[in-house]
């Protein structure tokens, strides 16, 4: 029977939740890394035993953890100790150094600042080599290892699709969400907080943004910029990579042409800000979202936690609330916070910042929670392990 | 064994780490480190971060070596944070009679 693993980054610390194909009961161990921010965790696809783990704190700035052996150990990428009689090697793990000239970005003041390195938001492993894996980083820039983490070198064109006039929003401008293409090894889309998507067709040397058709008519004195768009999360079906679905600040979107336009699906959704969005993992027009009332209040509409599912890719939803709280709820799914399992009916997961995580084995319909009093959840993948 | 090894002109600093850095170098109490002598706060910092790899970057920034923000260095009483790298510390430190100690700022609250 497959088994599912759950890697959930939280506010202090990693956890990691286990359970059979049935998804009735878990197992929870952690935390790993306690007291540490742990933004991201992310197992490689192409070897499911190997986790990459974003570990910051605002002490001891950035730590990048790896596994090989689904989460049991963990070593910082060449940060064992060594000999004295060694020499003076140096931990390069965690050493995200801009390319070139630094460059510079707008302030919120408006005047130029140069881009400084704070901490990796996410982790990507590529689809089908265990050491090559792209971080996504605040000030927002792409990086790349392909040496299993050990060493990071940064993807500088990102930063010449009009990097100048990229302003961070109040949660810093980070980049968050980096899609590889299946059958297009040469296209990721990643997505910038206050910046906006954006493409390469080319392995990651040059990129365009990908923002036309966006309104943001409260956030940018022009509402139909290049950039400048707070895209909260995008999300890809592998099945059909050219189909991409948003939930923007404000605003669910959709693209049919791989990013080339966008248009807003938010249809009957009670409030369409939010952050996290996902694709059901055999409907590739089946999405999630959890509406949040507004870019002032961060929790669901009347206190009531819902999970809105369409079933048309879009605009036709509903509410999914079996199992969730119905009163008094104000808690935020954060961007990273949602994932599927692709078990057969699918599983949904999702954390929350009062430390709950709840699943659903059946797409959906119905949730439980599977741990209530985690600390705030930065996080939640989900993997999906042969027996 | 910590303090002064004259043969080979060099000293062994003692290095209290605070507690997330002892976790990540795997240290249980103290660190040692061996340095020429006179010891500084770099040449301790370097001997550190080359002794327990994992430490670079958690201390002083990669590029500019910069000490952390939030991260203090006291010896004897004194507030050695700011201090240029290149100081001299103090002889008690260099006898390994007291230990440099790196501290998390408190956070406040």
């Amino acid at each position: 029977m497959s088994s599912v693993r759950l890697l959930v980054g939280t506010r202090k610390g990693a956890f990691i939740l286990t359970s059979n194909g049935t998804r009735k009961k878990w197992r929870i161990d952690g935390p790993h890394f306690s007291g540490w921010e742990i933004y991201h965790l992310k197992g490689s696809p192409a070897d499911p035993d190997r986790l990459y783990a974003s570990q910051t704190s605002g002490w001891f700035g950035q730590i990048i953890q790896r596994s090989d052996d689904g989460g049991k150990t963990w070593e910082p990428p060449g940060g064992s100790q060594t000999p004295v009689s060694a020499g003076m090697p140096k931990a390069e793990s965690n050493k995200f150094v801009y390319e070139g000239e630094v460059g510079e970005h707008l302030w919120y003041d408006g005047t130029k600042r140069p881009w400084e390195f704070k901490r990796v938001w996410h982790l990507e492993p590529s689809l089908n080599d265990p050491d090559t894996v792209f971080a996504g980083v605040e000030d927002a820039a792409l990086f790349r290892s392909t040496d299993g983490g050990h060493t990071w070198r940064e993807l500088p064109g990102l930063r010449s699709a009009k990097g100048h006039l990229w302003q961070p929003g109040a949660g810093g401008m980070g980049l968050h969400t980096i899609l590889i293409d299946p059958d297009n090894p040469g296209r990721i889309f990643v997505a910038i907080s206050a910046a906006g998507v954006f493409r390469t067709d080319d392995g990651g040397i040059t990129w365009q943004p990908a923002n036309r058709g966006l309104k943001s008519a409260y956030e940018l004195p022009d509402p139909d910029s290049d950039v400048g768009h707070c895209v909260h999360r995008i999300a890809m079906h592998p099945s059909r990579p050219g189909v991409l679905f948003m939930q923007k600040h404000w605003d669910v979107n959709r693209s049919d042409d791989a990013g080339g336009s966008w248009y807003e699906i938010s249809g009957n959704l009670p409030s369409d800000f939010g952050f996290p969005i996902e694709i059901h993992a055999h409907e590739p027009d089946t999405i999630y979202v959890v509406p949040i009332k507004s870019d002032s209040e961060h929790y669901p509409p009347g206190g009531r936690l819902r999970v809105y599912r369409s079933r048309t890719g879009g605009n036709e939803w509903e509410a999914l609330s079996k199992g969730l709280p119905q009163r008094n709820c104000y808690v935020d799914v954060l961007r990273d916070g949602m994932a599927v399992d692709s078990l057969d009916p699918c599983g949904v997961y999702f954390g929350t910042t009062g430390g709950q995580v709840y699943a659903s084995s059946n797409s959906g319909d119905d949730w439980t929670p599977i741990v209530r009093d985690l600390p705030p959840v930065l996080s939640v993948e989900a993997q999906t392990l042969a027996a | 064994m910590t303090g002064r090894t004259k043969a080979e002109n060099s000293c062994r600093i003692r290095v209290v780490l605070p507690f997330h850095l002892r976790t990540l170098a795997r240290v249980e109490n103290e660190a040692a480190v061996e340095v020429d002598d006179p010891p500084t706060l770099r040449s301790v910092l370097d001997a550190l971060e080359a002794r327990y790899p994992v430490l670079g970057g958690t201390i002083r920034d990669h590029v500019t070596q910069k000490r952390r923000p939030f991260l203090r260095f006291y010896a004897c009483r004194s507030d050695l944070s700011n201090e240029p790298p290149d100081t001299r510390l103090p002889e008690a430190v260099a006898s390994g009679k007291e230990p440099l100690l790196i501290i998390g700022a408190i956070a406040g609250g």
